[in-house]
């Protein structure tokens, strides 16, 4: 591992531009950064925002109609001032990511061998019997059984988790530094879900690769990241080493969602319940985003934005009632 | 106590590949042998992943489909036997909630329309007082009755599925069966579900069969749990139990695989290997036995049956005997600090006193509180 983060986001804002003139701000004001090796997880529910970062990341989001500001910083680029020549160069090479759907993000009218080709060849040149003999050997890596014979296989004849895994080789074509993975096992049962973490964790070990991991699962986040930032209507409103944020969060959200879950380990007569709804983004409230569903809110917490704020070594919290421990003691 | 429904020996075989002249070729057996009972007022959960025929199950159960061989009986009455007009009368008493709130309600109709339909359909009640009717409904399941007026679209996920639950509560069923009913739906959208199918239950002595892939959820709704792999039950037993020592291979590697929102947690995972295989041509033998870490020869020609122990708890596994004790599956140490205990714990209690903040739509979510005096 080296000194300073691989990946740095400061000041990140994605603001989306309806047809009708309306701006829903999507993402706002975010700052990140992942050091080389290290896992992220963001977590949050549908609409906080955390795809919308990552496809920001990637440079993917529509010109027209998304306007993202402030400054990502990988591997000595700004991702959002670089040409899109540049851009290319870097996905799929050095930055890679998986997507949530293994049905929908494989083409299926090539074969899988065709599609993890293409990548090598335009990131890494060479002859296309080497690409595939490099295709075959991820395949390998990431266990699929009998590659040589797989390889020219349509996507269709592969199941769910033998799909994912073909996109994990793809990402993994080019040996990137970054791995983006986009609620990579959701749409997976849990036995290959199991396996597919596995598997995460093993790549990383090998390659040193920094991971950001997009999931509303907090189970898969205790189980496979070190740091962790929780989104909430566009903001990240908690950061924390995964241990600290879930023996001790300190953001009323994520209290929360750590007692909404059921849970395998004990057992509750009834679970927490966020009441209310996300605010409307097209029109963000003045105060803190989460306050109208807070049961610790008080008069100061609609007056201003809380500011994201240290409330522990490495620990932020946007909550100005933080730490939270002194409210119930 | 009798049981309020009994399953016994279901088959179900879905016709996957014809010859030219029409003749089945191959079978794709999604339900082969299930047999189950469960009482009034109590929670069978079915799980197991995709394509192990929980979802078929549970549509025979309902005769949504036609099972091949086997009986269903409901409330003493023989469900396979009945007439058209006397399954109808069958439907007054089992529901169904099924897993997209986007696509099960159809979007042409008002809320006070789809939920008066049932009402029309089974002549329950005089026209005249199913608006009535239809603002109890809503106020049963945490909505406002002003929103009958709306359409679906103007929902969120979570109210949907609400809307729905009201859908099938409407003919005062005995049995609701729920599939998937909160996999579409986001964590702190699926808890208020889930207190409400128990509040429910507990108010209204429903009996529910809950298909789910989510043991976590599972654990915390159900009485009795039915795990099924390719289209058999291979354990069954009371929740608690299930939990605390889960005996079939299958089972554990189920239950070890669940990722826990606890980073420090010590316990052995199983990771299955190779793939599930396909219904079409189930393995012989034991239907696990090509991903069981505990194969011996005779799992594969041998079939095991499901075998009860006195106490409820059935295992079809031919080795279970001698199977290594279960271990940590599941840590024992879970549960949270008692400074979050309590900070959770002013989550629920905000949820008890509150009233409905009445900020548009979005406020229509929680009028729960009048009704909770029977929950802790």
């Amino acid at each position: 591992m080296t000194a300073g983060p691989l990946i740095e986001i400061e000041g990140l804002r994605v603001r989306f531009h309806g047809d009708d003139g309306r701006v829903t701000h999507a993402v706002d004001t975010i700052d990140l950064s992942v050091a080389n090796g290290a896992t992220l997880g963001i977590v949050g529910e549908s609409g906080c925002g955390k795809s919308v970062t990552s496809l920001a990341i990637m440079g993917l989001l529509p010109r027209g109609s998304a306007e993202v500001t402030g400054a990502i910083r990988f591997d000595g680029f700004d991702l959002l001032k670089t040409s899109d020549a540049t851009l290319r160069d870097l996905r799929g090479n050095r930055l890679a990511m998986i997507f949530q759907e293994p049905m929908t993000s494989l083409n299926p009218s090539f074969t899988i061998g065709d599609q993890i080709i293409e990548s090598i060849l335009r990131h890494r040149g060479g002859s296309r019997k080497s690409a595939r003999d490099r295709a075959i050997e991820l395949l390998r890596r990431v266990h699929i059984p009998s590659p040589e014979r797989r390889i020219d296989e349509y996507p269709h004849k592969l199941s769910g988790g033998m799909r994912q895994r073909v996109m994990i080789a793809m990402a993994l074509a080019c040996d990137p530094r970054l791995l983006i993975a986009d609620e990579p096992t959701t749409a997976l049962d849990v036995t290959l879900q199991a396996q597919i973490l596995e598997l995460m964790r093993e790549l990383k070990a090998a390659s040193g690769a920094a991971i950001i991991l997009i999931t509303h699962d907090l189970g898969v986040v205790a189980e496979v990241c070190d740091e962790v930032a929780v989104m909430y209507a566009g903001e990240i409103v908690e950061r924390a080493a995964v241990d600290e944020l879930f023996a001790a969060p300190q953001h009323p959200y994520t209290v929360g969602l750590l007692g909404s879950i059921p849970r395998l380990d004990h057992r509750a007569a009834q679970l927490a319940t966020i009441e209310g709804m996300v605010p409307n983004m097209a029109q963000p409230p003045a105060g803190c985003r989460f306050a109208a569903r807070c049961p610790f809110i008080v008069d100061a917490c609609t007056k201003a934005p809380p500011p994201l704020a240290e409330v522990g070594p490495g620990h932020l919290s946007r909550c100005i009632r933080a730490p939270l421990e002194r409210l119930v003691s | 106590m009798t049981a309020l429904l009994e399953v016994e020996g279901l088959v179900k075989h879905f016709v996957a590949e014809r010859s030219l002249l029409g003749r089945p070729r191959a079978h794709v057996k999604a339900v082969d042998g299930v047999s189950f009972s469960l009482e009034a007022g109590k929670t069978l959960a079915l799980v197991g992943e995709s394509g192990c025929g929980k979802s078929t199950v549970s549509r025979l159960v309902l005769r949504l489909i036609e099972p091949d061989a086997g009986r269903i009986r409901f409330d003493g009455q023989d469900l396979l036997a009945l007439d058209p007009t006397a399954l109808r009368g069958f439907r007054r008493q089992a529901q169904i909630i099924f897993q997209d709130p986007y696509a099960s309600l159809n979007p042409r109709m008002t809320v006070g329309q789809i939920l008066t339909e049932p009402l029309a359909l089974h002549d329950l009640l005089p026209a005249a007082q199913r608006r009535g009717r239809v603002e109890e409904l809503l106020r049963l399941v945490g909505l406002e009755p002003r929103l009958a007026r709306r359409y679906p679209h103007e929902f969120s996920g979570g109210q949907r599925q609400r809307i729905a639950i009201a859908r099938a509560l409407a003919v005062e069923p005995k049995l609701i069966i729920c599939d998937e009913p909160v996999s579409a739906l986001d964590v702190s959208i699926r808890s208020q579900i889930l207190n409400l199918l128990r509040e429910l239950q507990d108010r209204l002595g429903l009996a529910y069969i809950f298909v789910s892939h989510d043991l976590a959820v599972v654990k915390h709704i159900a009485d009795n749990v039915a795990v099924m792999n390719l289209g058999r039950i291979v354990e069954t037993a009371e929740a608690d139990a299930l939990f605390t020592a889960p005996r079939h291979p299958y089972s554990r590697a189920l239950l070890s695989a669940i990722p826990l929102p606890q980073p420090q947690a010590k316990r052995n995972t199983i990771l299955l290997q190779g793939e599930m295989p396909s219904a079409l041509n189930p393995p012989s033998g034991c239907r696990f036995h090509t991903r069981c870490p505990f194969v011996a020869d005779r799992c594969r020609s041998e079939e095991p049956q499901l075998v009860g122990d006195g106490t409820g708890h059935a295992t079809a596994c031919l080795r279970v005997a001698e199977l290594p004790p279960a271990g940590a599956i599941l840590p024992q140490s879970g549960g949270f600090s008692p400074a979050l205990a309590k900070l959770v714990a002013a989550f629920s209690r905000k949820t008890e006193g509150a009233e409905a903040s009445g900020v548009g739509i979005q406020g229509a979510t929680p009028t729960m509180t009048s009704s909770k005096g029977t929950v802790r």
